[in-house]
């Protein structure tokens, strides 16, 4: 299980076959990608840059994967979050899980997202033809983080 | 006896500070007591923290919570909700 923070890019192809080298008992692995989008609320978006809070993120993010370990049956798992300085189009994370079966692989990603977005400290600052301005959280992360204590 | 008191994002930037220490004495027990003592400073101190809606507390780097108990040394982080992703 791997955490890493990082301003460089990641390739996914490179990334995959670090995850399943010598492992021929995977037989699924579920990947997700966040990008830069160039539009956000109805504004044009030319660059974001997102701070983070390092003593902290390792530690919130390890635990979300500790927390996917104990629920379901898992080989492995990354998580790479960018920071800094990024632009439209560019990469922000990566959340890969390995696992024998499609469904813990599936249900493992969306859980790590739906966490990282509500418990990982990073925020991201918008830079809009109207200036630069904070985003705000949203309220539909909180609900998809929530409805996992319905379930399993 | 001092805490270490993070700011970070918009509350850094708000607040015009990114770190500092403050003192502990018995007053600033909890989590609560040092919220009000920060609001008593005023401006945008008390704009800032007035609804828990605008922040989150973090101390030793774990989310805590208004009966959240604090001691010497402690890390104490105050920033918005999260937006990374």
């Amino acid at each position: 299980m791997t955490v890493r923070i990082q301003e460089a890019d990641f390739d996914l192809s490179q990334e995959i076959a670090n995850l399943r080298q010598a492992r021929p008992q995977i037989g699924a692995i579920a990947a997700f990608i966040g990008l830069v989008r160039d539009v956000n609320a109805g504004e044009a978006v030319s660059e974001l840059t997102l701070e983070h809070y390092p003593a902290m993120t390792q530690k919130a993010l390890e635990a979300i994967v500790a927390e996917v370990k104990q629920r379901w049956q898992l080989d492995d798992a990354l998580v790479i979050h960018r920071i800094g300085r990024l632009l439209p189009t560019d990469q922000i994370v990566l959340v890969a899980v390995a696992s024998s079966h499609r469904g813990a692989a599936f249900q493992a990603c969306e859980f790590i997202m739906d966490f990282l977005k509500t418990q990982a400290p990073f925020w991201k600052k918008e830079q809009t033809p109207a200036g630069a301005h904070w985003v705000e959280a949203r309220d539909s992360d909180a609900l998809s983080a929530a409805r996992w204590s319905d379930k399993k | 006896m001092a805490l270490s008191v993070l700011y970070f994002a918009r509350l850094r930037e708000a607040l015009g500070m990114a770190q500092e220490d403050i003192a502990l004495n018995p007053k600033l027990a909890t989590v609560a007591e040092l919220l009000e003592y920060l609001r008593g400073r005023g401006g945008p101190w008390q704009e800032t923290l007035a609804s828990a809606r605008l922040f989150r507390v973090a101390v030793n780097q774990e989310m805590a919570d208004p009966a959240t108990p604090l001691k010497d040394g402690d890390e104490v982080a105050l920033f918005p909700p999260v937006t990374g992703g």
